[in-house]
């Protein structure tokens, strides 16, 4: 089966919370978002990020907006105003989300090709 | 406003539009303005106040007893005041930080040049301010212990800088009452300063969880300004129209609960169900728990509509009542920290950075300096995405290297700024953009958050009206 990036099936934003990081992550279409369920589950974020997340991660799902939240445990280096990091805040964990690969359809793979990447990149490899 | 008539279709009658203007100091100044003067609104909300901007606000106060404010509300208030007057558009908001009377005064004499004198009143809501009653709480077993490492406060006591509740709608709603055209709050919730003129305008009672809940989800779309209308949009954000000019969000609120998230006609920017979505999910938590001071709110039953251009409809939202405890903001000296960046161009840019960062490295050990973390970053490789960006090529143009220290030892810190300039001559070539001299050593403000029995604050919270 194709294996994709999740920035061509869903749109992202995070913000934090102290130390923790939240992500949002919206299908672009309904059709996918039992995709999403599916792959993008607890355990697979936290594989992904990897020692980037020192704690647990934890996913909440909102069904009627397609959605699903993730909390991203000890992430941010102390948070606020304590981190060293660049994305103290945790602003754009959610693009470190998307490049996450999942298994889909020919057919689903074919219907989002290029989904989520300016018009004028298209085709570019995320990796 | 006729004109605005022409261009979308009217609101329906017994809708109240609360207009954002402002979602953080330092948010961009014209907005307010824009929403003030393009079309139909009723409430203006402006949000201030970030975690950390009580403890900077506290630093102002402590050099100048009147300040401790958003200065920046001041000179705007001039500027739209009249208007607010000729056109009943009240304003509220969180701009007072940790001096809400004096930032009420100052709003008071921008009222009178502006030529408001006599025409307006400006309500104040104090209470929130724990700092002068830290110890008698703690003493009487307020332990205030952190929410989420569960120490108590008095295990950094000395260190404390400012010390606040959040509060909810009723203070604001007791103001509106009493005829406040400008509310100036402390430390209120960034989504009081919506739901609050809905409670006040439908009569809402404090047990309607269900209608206060879907003020709160208004509120949480309001609180960031255009980050609900197309700014920070994730989705497609090459085909967002005239950012430069962005409509912030309005909220056209209906006795029902349900709303309308629009903007005004003739801005940039966009609502749709993406820009929608996104700003529901920002900071979110468990979504089915939304505590506030007045209700606690499921965003789970949240349910969007698409009702024409720039027009998405909110509804079904249901709420619980609130809990026993309301949310403590306290800010503490947390040691000091400090930042220094080096970039270097290619060939084999990355591999320069770090061997740079091992020399740095090797030289603090040496000097016997100690941190409690020391982290390098590769800025334009690594910074944001970590491992997952992989391996950097050898033929990258450039990259900044970026490495922070953090410890409780201002001196050791101090050295720490001293130590990157020397890598220009005496480490890896092809080295720029130092001219920005060496780093500042920051101290560290941090933010401590606790919950506090409501029964302690509420009764000593106070509004006072007074005429412009």
């Amino acid at each position: 089966m194709p294996r994709i990036p999740l920035l061509e099936l869903a749109h992202a934003r995070s913000g934090d919370k102290g130390d923790t990081a939240n992500i949002g992550l919206i299908a672009y279409d309904p059709v996918d978002y039992p995709l999403i369920l599916e792959q993008v589950t607890a355990d697979r974020v936290k594989q992904h990020f990897g020692s980037l997340v020192r704690g647990a991660v934890e996913r909440f799902e909102l069904d009627n907006l397609c959605a699903v939240n993730f909390l991203l445990h000890g992430a941010l280096d102390g948070g606020g105003t304590v981190s060293l990091m660049t994305d103290a805040q945790g602003k754009v964990f959610s693009t470190a989300l998307l490049r996450m690969e999942i298994e889909v359809s020919e057919e689903v793979a074919m219907r989002v090709a290029g989904r989520g990447r300016h018009p004028g990149r298209r085709g570019a490899s995320t990796s | 406003m006729s004109n605005t008539r022409s261009v979308q279709p009217t609101p329906s009658a017994g809708t109240v539009r609360i207009a954002s203007g402002q979602g953080f100091w330092g948010d961009d100044l014209e907005a307010p303005v824009r929403q003030v003067r393009g079309g139909r609104i009723d409430y203006l909300m402006l949000d201030y106040l970030a975690e950390v901007t009580m403890s900077i606000m506290r630093k102002q106060q402590l050099r100048d007893p009147s300040a401790g404010y958003a200065r920046d509300f001041v000179p705007l208030m001039e500027r739209i005041f009249a208007d607010c007057v000729a056109r009943g558009i009240r304003v509220v908001t969180n701009a007072g930080g940790v001096n809400p009377t004096e930032c009420a005064k100052a709003v008071a004499e921008a009222g009178r040049r502006a030529g408001a004198g006599g025409r307006a009143r400006i309500g104040v809501v104090t209470g929130d301010d724990l700092m002068d009653r830290l110890d008698d709480l703690i003493a009487a077993g307020h332990a205030l212990e952190h929410m989420e490492s569960g120490d108590p406060l008095e295990s950094v006591r000395p260190l404390v800088r400012s010390a606040n509740v959040y509060l909810g709608a009723r203070p604001i709603v007791e103001a509106l009452r009493r005829g406040a055209l400008v509310v100036v709050t402390g430390r209120s919730t960034d989504t009081a300063l919506t739901y609050a003129p809905m409670a006040w305008e439908f009569g809402w009672s404090w047990d309607a969880h269900d209608l206060l809940a879907s003020g709160v989800v208004a509120g949480h779309i309001n609180e960031c300004g255009a980050q609900a209308s197309g700014g920070n949009c994730s989705a497609d954000w090459w085909e967002i129209p005239d950012l430069a000019r962005v409509g912030f969000p309005i909220i056209e609120a209906g006795a029902d609960g349900s709303f309308v998230v629009t903007k005004h006609p003739d801005t940039g920017g966009v609502v749709t169900l993406r820009t929608v979505k996104e700003q529901l999910l920002y900071e979110m938590g468990d979504p089915t728990s939304y505590i506030t001071p007045d209700v606690t709110a499921d965003f789970t039953t949240i349910r969007l509509a698409a009702e024409g251009a720039d027009r998405i409809r909110v509804h079904g939202i249901r709420g619980g009542p609130p809990t026993p405890f309301l949310k403590v903001s306290v800010a503490y000296a947390a040691g000091y920290k400090a930042v220094g960046t080096l970039v270097y161009a290619w060939p084999d840019a990355a591999a320069k950075a770090r061997s740079a960062a091992r020399i740095l490295r090797e030289r603090l050990d040496r000097l016997g300096l100690a941190f409690d973390r020391v982290l390098v970053e590769l800025v334009g490789w690594d910074a944001t995405h970590g491992h997952l960006a992989g391996e950097p090529p050898p033929d990258l143009p450039e990259v900044q290297l970026r490495v922070g220290v953090r410890g409780p030892d201002r001196a050791a810190v101090e050295r720490f700024t001293r130590e990157i300039a020397p890598l220009v001559l005496t480490g890896p070539p092809a080295v720029t953009g130092f001219a920005g001299g060496r780093p500042r050593v920051q101290e560290i403000v941090a933010y401590w958050p606790a919950l506090i029995d409501r029964t302690v604050v509420e009764p000593r919270l106070n509004v006072d009206v007074v005429e412009v």
